[in-house]
């Protein structure tokens, strides 16, 4: 059984998935018993679903596009490398 | 020659991630399409030297790092490792915990997504020097293991570990200056904020 030191030095690491099966049982445990941890530890699981969720970016239009039609350039450039002038403009 | 139809079908999936990171990395939108886009290059020149069925998105993350690294660290010469003021365990917890119990009448979870807006968090993250940054997007926006972030950044796991620690705690400090600011939570007495002493950290 974990003591409540434990609980917050390996907080982030429960978190994190990179504990041991036993560790993280031992953690796992504790908060059950414990409110003042349990706590601790939903506010850190929250403050990092909120990280997570709030650097989303929408990607630019065209930016796909553009990318793909970079593969089109790239492998007409190698097939017909004899004939620049093929190459469609960028 | 890498199979263009392949390549596409496994890796533009990861278009959407790979901008957000090089928003985050780069701090700048038309930087990070140049980015994006050179990385997918580089990704399909390559693409023959990766091992199916292995992490394509870890090595696609790999070689978004690299390039930011060769691209724009060649422009500011020295990567920016500044070091980060000692910050104690819990802090934000510790400074936002009583507005919780004050908001009761509502879930933990919707107020702290409520609290900061998108840029805000945005913002914190950028603000980290570039090496702690990187650690932390990779692990709490990208959700990469320890073991991934090691490889994709090519340094010791050890080092993963005490960059995640010191970067999110940083990250935290500055989510607390926005909710000063905003008066989410008021100057504690006798210290002004920003201006906190480090404390002796837990246990």
């Amino acid at each position: 059984m974990a003591d409540c030191d434990q609980v917050l030095r390996e907080l982030y690491g429960f978190l994190d998935g990179e504990l041991t099966p036993e560790a993280k049982s031992a953690i796992g445990h504790h908060l059950d018993g414990c409110l003042d941890c349990l706590q601790v530890y939903d506010f850190h699981a929250e403050l990092r679903t909120v990280v997570a969720h709030k650097c989303q970016e929408q990607v630019p239009p065209g930016l796909l596009d553009r990318i793909q039609a970079c593969f089109g350039l790239e492998g007409s450039d190698r097939a017909a490398d004899h004939d620049r002038t093929a190459r469609p403009p960028v | 020659m890498a199979d263009q139809a392949l390549f596409a079908e496994q890796a533009m999936q990861f278009a959407p991630n790979l901008y957000s990171a090089a928003v985050r990395m780069t701090r700048n939108r038309a930087d990070a399409e140049d980015l994006v886009q050179e990385t997918y290059l580089r990704a399909y020149r390559s693409f023959g030297t990766f091992e199916q069925g292995t992490n394509l998105r870890a090595w696609l993350y790999r070689i978004l790092t690299n390039a930011f690294i060769n691209r724009y660290r060649a422009k500011q010469r020295r990567p920016d490792e500044r070091n980060l003021d000692d910050v104690e365990d819990l802090f934000l917890y510790r400074r936002l915990g009583a507005l919780e119990q004050a908001m009761a009448t509502r879930s933990a979870e919707d107020e702290l997504m409520d609290w900061f807006t998108d840029d805000e968090v945005k913002a914190a993250l950028e603000a980290l020097p570039e090496t702690f940054r990187m650690a932390v997007l990779l692990a709490d926006v990208e959700g990469f293991s320890y073991k991934e972030i090691a490889a994709i950044l090519d340094i010791p796991i050890g080092t993963v570990m005490s960059r995640l620690h010191r970067g999110r705690k940083a990250m935290q400090r500055a989510l607390y200056e926005y909710a000063l600011e905003r008066g989410l939570v008021s100057v504690p007495d006798g210290s002004a904020g920003l201006e906190l002493e480090p404390e002796p950290t837990h246990g």
